[in-house]
């Protein structure tokens, strides 16, 4: 074995799937940011995706501090105590329940905390400010996410009562979702919304983002195992049987309401599918997820299609794409969740009704955290600063006013700015 | 006839067509375009190099219109693009020699006279 060391109760195998899984979900951020950044106006493109950037910096530092203690430290029923704040003990020992150190552990939950809160960019973008989104995004971490993630994940009240949620369907999806919808609304529309049409700018960035997001769901899902064993082999195969499910009745839709099937809808339709089979990925049989992905089109396709009409400019819509595909997920996982397959629960179906109770708890609970907390904790960022935008600062897009650089830039008309008297001349003698 | 050229913000581009389309000014064309005005320029920096943005983004309206139609022309595009601000653009406004319209063949300002007011 040369040099290699692995402790008593680690796995190889798993642990080198756990480190390949961990690197395919933390692509899935920049993978998100180029979606986003395609469904933008080209003014705001480079804004757009330097809010899921940013989640990687701010997110990655409070779970390392201690957003992570708080979702995995079994305390108490609803947050967990502080005993791993700071990495204390996420060291090379085995995670309980795993045969994988803690410390890989860690960073796989740590791409799921970044991901989340970089979703919720996608209702504020093109006029939220870039340094309240940063506040905002750091509280969030704190707050929110470890929270949700203590309830499901670890050792919280509905991960006690029985909930079952393989890969996140209520931290990740629902609690992106409702943060989402409560941002908009705290955050206000952009200034054009109903003014102007407000176009994707870029559909081949929406649809490469959603193939990304794709390729690293395999990694978010087949990870959720912890292990190379039964429950993330299912999960790996169900992520690319529900999503193109969805995708083929996304088709269906597309035809009966357009007479056309749309490049942005099939993308939507990537996502969609992927968020709900997120919760049920490892519980149900690969036939059932395939009913899954066709069922989860459905009432995601109808907010999509109602929720421009009305006042509310969730932009992106996180709310239909997430929150209302992974309460469909959940809700899916109590009826379909099947013990031949997952060797842990019977659903509905399968003679289980308590099941589908305890899903529909989650499905109540978690969106209500989200959202309550989530517009209280905007409502506060913003007693401090301004969250928006002024109108001319819109106007003349988010990627000059927050950042001063553009997406496109020609270089015409840029003239080169001297470096200062003072930096030349002590520069100088340095270089004669 | 003249030629009613007007330069202004991109922003406000749909407020200018929105004006227009009301003074029931048809006929048009609009390009992208970069130029300087007086505005303050643009600070934008990647990695090391600083450069100031000299030109910024506008758009070119070219309206042909029939003398009858100048004032209420230019009073759309004012009303549509006027922020306050520097940088809200210019209108030009050129006498037109001569004015074809393809199709049939009329010229001058039956050329630039909507189809809807001949009916």
């Amino acid at each position: 074995m040369g040099g290699m060391q692995l402790g008593a109760g680690i796995s190889a195998g798993d642990t080198a799937w756990m480190l390949v899984a961990t690197a395919l979900v933390l692509m899935m951020t920049p993978a998100l940011g180029l979606f986003y950044s395609g469904l933008v106006r080209s003014k705001s493109t480079l804004n757009t995706f330097m809010m899921s950037v940013a989640a990687l910096g701010v997110v990655t530092v409070t779970w390392a501090l201690i957003g992570y203690s708080l979702a995995f430290d079994h305390g108490g029923s609803l947050v967990g105590g502080l005993r791993y704040a700071l990495l204390h003990d996420v060291n090379f020992a085995p995670q309980p329940g795993t045969a994988i150190p803690r410390l890989v552990f860690w960073a796989f939950e740590a791409s799921f905390a970044i991901i989340t809160a970089a979703l919720i960019s996608g209702a504020v973008v093109e006029r939220m400010r870039f340094g309240a989104f940063l506040v905002f995004i750091t509280a969030w971490s704190i707050v929110v996410y470890p929270v949700l993630a203590h309830w499901v994940w670890g050792g919280g009240w509905l991960q006690h009562n029985g909930t079952l949620d393989f890969a996140g369907g209520v931290p990740v999806e629902m609690g992106s979702g409702f943060s989402a919808f409560a941002a908009a609304l705290v955050v206000g529309p952009r200034r054009d919304y109903h003014r102007q049409a407000l176009l994707p700018h870029n559909a081949v960035y929406v649809l490469l983002g959603a193939g990304l997001l794709w390729f690293g769901w395999f990694g978010f899902n087949g990870g959720s195992g912890f292990s190379v064993g039964h429950p993330s082999v299912l999960a790996f195969t169900n992520t690319l049987l529900c999503p193109a499910c969805t995708l083929v009745v996304w088709f269906g839709l597309d035809l009966v309401r357009e007479r056309r099937i749309t490049a942005i809808g099939a993308a939507t339709a990537i996502v969609v599918g992927c968020v709900g089979i997120t919760p049920a990925a490892g519980y149900i049989s690969p036939l059932l997820a395939m009913a899954l992905g066709a069922v989860a089109a459905l009432p995601s396709y109808a907010l999509i299609v109602w929720r421009p009409r009305t006042r509310l400019d969730e932009s992106l819509d996180v709310l239909a794409a997430h929150g209302t595909a992974g309460m469909t997920g959940i809700l899916f996982t109590g009826l379909a969740a099947q013990l031949s397959w997952n060797g842990v629960a019977n659903g509905l179906f399968f003679g289980h009704a308590a099941q589908l109770g305890w899903q529909a708890l989650a499905a109540l609970a978690g969106p209500a955290y989200a959202f309550i907390a989530t517009f209280i904790l905007l409502r506060l960022v913003g007693l401090v600063m301004p969250l928006r935008a002024d109108d001319r600062q819109q106007a003349v897009g988010m990627d000059v006013a927050e950042h001063g650089e553009e997406a496109y830039t020609t270089g015409e008309g840029a003239i080169l700015v001297a470096h200062d008297e003072e930096r030349s001349e002590s520069l100088a003698p340095s270089l004669s | 006839m003249k030629l009613v050229i007007g330069i202004v913000r991109p922003e406000r581009a749909n407020d200018v067509l929105e004006k227009l389309y009301r003074a029931e000014v048809r006929g048009l064309s609009m390009s992208r375009v970069q130029g300087h005005g007086g505005e303050l320029d643009r600070v934008e920096t990647y990695r090391g190099t600083t450069v100031q943005m000299g030109l910024s983004e506008k758009v070119r309206f070219e309206i042909a219109v029939s003398d009858s139609f100048v004032e209420k022309t230019i009073d759309a595009i004012c009303e549509g693009a006027r922020t306050g601000e520097v940088g809200d653009g210019k209108i030009f406004v050129v006498p037109l020699d001569r004015v074809v319209r393809i199709r049939t063949g009329e010229t001058d300002t039956e050329a630039v006279t909507p189809l809807e007011a001949n009916r």
